[in-house]
């Protein structure tokens, strides 16, 4: 139960971050979501093999992390969250694909390779997009996406599932702690009562959404979701999404924990 | 500028399932009265405001606001006449912060942001809530959360206030507080409650409704010091309008003379009480 009401706090916290005012929150939302969409692009476009190349792009997430004051904590346990997709799509790659390549002296398989590849990616895909919401804000973010002429019914229907998640938790907990104080002995819920407890979770859900819409409803809501003003973009938005785009296709381009080795390399000697 | 604010005429309304919920409700509200609805559970008030705001449509008959039917095309300029505070205010407040939700109405009516803010400080200010702003809604104490739930109704500056339950679940101080807050809005208003106490300070004005049905209506002295028409519709005389729980003394209402009780029965000084209470008057 408490864990349930402590999930509702912790789901919150992105929310809670996004209020901050740091240099990195007051960049244009769309600024921001454009060097997100560049990083992700350009994250992805590196073949399955190639492992080495991507270890510059956690720059972006730790520069991000940095500036804008983020506690590590909540961004990792979420990035953790995703693992079990990420593991359940590439856990597979060893046994199929059993061949192996050498670097660096060494010999690995290629399975275990793609593996590792699959894992980073993810790894700083997922903790770019959930920086960009911690830094940027679910309102925000959909203030960015209509000025990318994204269709109103598309950013309402993410911005609404956003706001359910709440309302559902809610439900779940007032209707675990009804469960849980009526059955002591018992180590969550009855296999049972499966059926009714997510059925009457449902209905309940459906109550109160049609009741947060008639409140919306009654403040004139029409199906355009409206954020307030979000200030033009400014030359310091400009540098920022240049500056980002720059570093990427550099890193994309150039090899660079090589040329940094060899440059250090060279500085010994 | 039409002298009632609200009229409602000959309203039916059935559910789906068959249940006659409104059966034949008339009424008309004055310009800057304060009305208060009261019935058992199930008699159809919550209803009846549904319908006042045009969140369900009547069957038969017409609510007139400022002389304009409530109708679908009609609806956006009606709501913006009428704010009405829900129950449970966690319905209400799904923004955010506190801001944003008093600001969504504003918004949503394409003012310019300047102007929403200004109706947003002005109403977080009436509520006393401006310190409130930048919370989360979900991490506010309940009265918090009614006081930003009604900020959220009048930065729409409605004319007409109505309100559900607007003291249900809030503890005695933030009742209080709210009370004092009604009481100082120049609206009209429409209040429902079970806390009949609430609509003695708040309301001039008492309408009784019973299974669908308006049973009495007149002035709230009158009509919430009626035992016998509040015993017939499931209801209970306001301890404020009861006799002395201490020293059993009587309470001259109408002439708000009261007659206090000069002996201590208990012999304890603290205990005394001042039975007076404050009247509502037109």
């Amino acid at each position: 139960m408490s864990n349930i009401k402590s999930s509702l706090y912790n789901l919150r916290v992105l929310d809670d971050l996004a209020r901050k005012e740091t240099s990195i929150h007051l960049v244009h939302p769309l600024t921001k979501l454009l060097t997100t969409v560049v990083f992700l692009t350009v994250v992805l476009s590196f073949g399955r093999y190639e492992i080495v190349g991507l270890l510059p792009f956690f720059f972006y997430p730790i520069v991000i992390i940095t500036v804008a004051e983020i506690p590590l904590g909540p961004i990792l346990k979420r990035v953790l969250l995703a693992m079990p997709f990420i593991i359940g799509i590439g856990i597979f790659n060893p046994v199929f694909d059993q061949q192996t390549m050498s670097a660096f002296g060494l010999i690995f398989s290629k399975g275990w390779v793609t593996f590792l590849s699959i894992l980073i990616k993810s790894c700083v895909c997922v903790g770019a997009s959930l920086l960009l919401i911690a830094t940027t804000g679910m309102d925000s973010l959909a203030a960015a996406l209509r000025m990318l002429k994204v269709p109103k019914i598309f950013v309402l229907q993410l911005l609404l599932t956003y706001r359910y998640i709440y309302v559902l938790i809610e439900e779940i907990s007032h209707m675990m702690l009804a469960y849980s104080l009526r059955a002591p002995r018992q180590r969550g819920i009855h296999p049972r009562v499966w059926g009714s407890f997510v059925g009457q979770l449902i209905l309940r859900t459906f109550d109160r959404a049609q009741r947060i819409y008639d409140s919306m409803a009654l403040r004139n809501f029409n199906g355009e979701y409206h954020t307030g003003k979000i200030d033009k973009n400014c030359w310091k938005d400009m540098v920022y999404l240049f500056g980002w785009c720059l570093f990427f296709i550099i890193a994309r381009t150039n090899n660079l924990p090589m040329l940094i080795g060899s440059f250090i390399t060279k500085v010994v000697n | 500028m039409s002298y009632h604010m609200l009229e409602v005429r000959e309203l039916n309304f059935d559910y789906p399932d068959g249940y006659e919920a409104i059966k034949n409700i008339s009424f008309t509200i004055r310009r800057g009265e304060s009305v208060g609805i009261i019935g058992a559970n199930g008699a159809g008030k919550s209803t009846l405001l549904m319908l006042l705001m045009g969140v369900l449509f009547p069957k038969n008959g017409q609510v007139l606001v400022d002389e304009v039917a409530v109708s679908k095309k009609t609806l956006p300029m009606i709501r913006q006449q009428m704010g009405m505070v829900f129950q449970d205010p966690d319905d209400q407040l799904f923004m955010t912060t506190v801001y944003d939700d008093v600001a969504f109405g504003p918004r949503n009516y394409l003012l310019s942001e300047q102007e929403v803010n200004q109706r947003v400080t002005k109403a977080l200010e009436l509520v006393g809530i401006s310190h409130l702003k930048d919370r989360a809604p979900f991490r506010l104490s309940g009265g918090e959360k009614r006081a930003a739930a009604i900020a959220s109704v009048l930065s729409m500056e409605p004319d007409i206030l109505i309100m559900d339950e607007p003291t249900s679940a809030l503890d005695p101080k933030s009742r209080r507080r709210l009370i004092s807050l009604l009481n100082s809005f120049e609206h009209t208003k429409i209040i429902t409650s079970h806390d009949l106490d609430t609509i003695v300070e708040t309301c001039s004005r008492t309408i009784v409704i019973k299974a669908g049905e308006i049973v009495a209506e007149g002035k709230t002295v009158e009509i919430l010091t009626n035992e016998e028409l509040l015993d017939h519709c499931g209801l209970e005389m306001p301890l404020s309008l009861q006799n002395c729980s201490i020293c059993g003394s009587e309470k001259d209402f109408f002439t708000e003379k009261t007659k206090y009780s000069t002996t201590n029965t208990y012999g304890i000084q603290t205990i005394e009480r001042d039975c007076r209470v404050s009247l509502v008057e037109n």
